[in-house]
């Protein structure tokens, strides 16, 4: 077995390929690693694979081939029940949010804390707290189904920051919101960056690469993970 | 009861389970009430009749008439003597001879002069290990079938016929109670399915947001609990009406032979802890329902 220096990389991917069901291949030879605390854009066109990537990173899905490997474990050799604690090590925002439509905002957002076992009574400091930093303060009862758009996608990544994570994924997580708070959301990601938080974002949204130009990119062209080139 | 109160993440208050499953538990409940009133109710009266019929026995020979009656007599009591002997429980056989017959017939017949001409039944003492059960009634056929004319004291083998009647009924209802059981199981098993299919989406969420299986199952064997507790009660609800009736007609036709049909106080706490019994049993069904499906899961 080649050796590779322990706890480098957050996530690696080696030589993976994705299918789904008997279709073609999606992904295909993708290969990257990415250092802890790093902080990445993931571009590429609409239908590139931006979705499906993040979802082999989050264990949404497992590869039809190759090797990931997640905090320095092989997911192939993962056990089922091993899965949660690594899980929770990953905060998701998901493109179309999955927010839960019967549970309050509050609620939802409390979920990462309460399936932790986290106290009731720090829940309801820390969930309420988080929730007037995005701008929810006043929505803290209100059900998805009421929310815009724009405050579903900040309850989402409430929801994927509350646990501390040490890998953030998010899908598209400033697609529905102003620039304004698009960047006031970016800056939070950041922030979670500093603490160390490995942060990766899919977006296609221009002007927001440009804007935090100084992360690195992935780009996905043909199926497969690309060194961008520089614009020209 | 913080059982019944506990968050859930699942919005499982709405589903068509729990409109259906409440009442399926319910009559369930209702029907292993009345069964377990019957197996107590007979069991006592089991344990009264065998007191009865242990003990002692006598076993009457009927004489053969003609000249060579008196010998053939003696040898059918012989062989009823010893067939008896053979029986596993019986303790000691002792034939009474026709002059010990007489003398226990004296005081109803006078002087053994006078009637020691007649062809009277001849007797054997038999004592019964009060340990043991004789099944009396297939001793009495085999004892007629070996030995023509041989008899045994027919009150007792009749109470023997029905203990042995009430012991199969005992049985059935034990069986229709583990039937009701597996049916109630059963139908948990379905509803959790039901339940997990149409909350799929919440359960992937709560996956990739890290939670645990038993987290989930959790939610699931709380609900089932609580709808098998309210089933259980009403169940209840509706059994203890019915067993009072069953009592108080009991109490009316109780003659010598039925000593008390009513309901022990043993049966009653059991029945009253029967919707308990039945939410544990919705709970544990529901949660390792869940652990399954999900374990086939990726
Ligand atoms: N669940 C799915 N089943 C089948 N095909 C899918 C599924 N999800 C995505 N795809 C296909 O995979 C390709 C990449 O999709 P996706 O990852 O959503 O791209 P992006 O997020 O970059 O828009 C597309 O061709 C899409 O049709
Ligand atoms: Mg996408």
């Amino acid at each position: 077995m080649r050796h590779r220096p322990r706890g480098q990389h957050i996530i690696r991917f080696e030589g993976v390929g994705l299918r789904y069901g008997l279709g073609p291949e999606v992904l295909q030879d993708v290969d990257f690693a990415l250092p802890a605390g790093s902080f990445h854009f993931l571009t590429g066109a609409s239908g590139a694979g931006k979705s499906s990537l993040l979802r082999l990173m989050y264990l949404g899905l497992r590869p039809s081939r190759g090797r990931v490997t997640l905090f320095d474990k092989d997911i192939a050799l993962t056990r089922r029940y091993e899965l949660p604690a690594l899980r929770r090590r990953i905060g998701v925002v998901f493109q179309d949010f999955r927010l839960l439509d019967h549970l309050s905002t509050l609620d939802n957002v409390a979920l990462p804390l309460r399936v932790r076992g986290v106290k009731e009574s720090e829940v309801q400091k820390h969930v309420p707290e988080l929730l007037s930093w995005v701008g929810l303060a006043d929505q803290m009862h209100s059900k998805p189904p009421t929310l815009s758009g724009g405050q579903k996608q900040r309850v989402a990544i409430a929801r994927a920051v509350i646990g501390r994570p040490d890998l953030l994924l998010a899908d598209e997580p400033t697609g529905n919101v102003d620039d304004h708070i698009a960047m006031r959301l970016l800056h939070l990601f950041e922030e979670l960056n500093k603490l160390g938080t490995t942060v990766v974002i899919a977006t296609h949204n221009q002007f927001l690469v440009d804007r935090f130009s100084q992360h690195s990119r992935l780009h996905i062209e043909r199926g497969t993970v690309v060194e961008p080139e520089d614009e020209a | 009861m913080s059982l019944l109160s506990r968050r859930s993440d699942l919005p499982l208050k709405g589903d068509p389970n729990s409109r259906f499953l409440p009442w399926l538990v319910a009559l369930m409940v209702y029907l292993s009430s009345i069964a377990v009133a019957c197996v107590l109710v007979l069991a006592g009266l089991v344990e009264r009749w065998d007191h009865d019929v242990s003990g002692t026995l006598t076993v009457q020979v009927q004489p053969v008439p003609g000249e060579a009656g008196e010998l053939l007599t003696d040898d059918r009591v012989r062989q009823a003597a010893d067939l008896m002997r053979r029986t596993p429980g019986v303790t000691a056989v002792r034939p009474l001879d026709k002059r010990q017959t007489l003398a226990l017939l004296e005081p109803w017949l006078g002087s053994a002069e006078l009637v020691k001409d007649l062809p009277l039944p001849r007797l054997i003492d038999v004592s019964i290990d009060t340990a043991v059960r004789l099944d009396l009634g297939g001793l009495a056929d085999r004892l007629g079938k070996s030995v023509p004319g041989a008899t045994i004291d027919d009150h007792r083998v009749w109470l023997s016929r029905l203990i042995n009647l009430s012991r199969t009924t005992e049985w059935v209802a034990i069986a229709i109670l583990v039937l009701i059981g597996f049916v109630t199981s059963a139908t948990v098993v379905y509803a959790t399915k039901t339940g997990m299919s149409v909350h799929r989406s919440v359960i992937e969420v709560l996956h990739l947001i890290g939670a645990h299986d038993d987290y989930i199952a959790r939610q699931f064997a709380d609900r089932a609990f609580s709808l098998g507790f309210s089933g259980g009660m009403i169940g209840l609800a509706m059994a203890v009406p019915t067993l009072t009736a069953i009592g108080w007609a009991a109490k009316r036709v109780e003659g010598g032979f039925l000593p008390s049909l009513s309901v022990p106080l043993s049966g009653w706490v059991v029945v009253g802890l029967l919707p308990v019994l039945a939410a544990i049993l919705a709970m544990y069904t529901a949660r390792l329902t869940v652990h399954g499906v999900l374990s086939r899961m990726p």
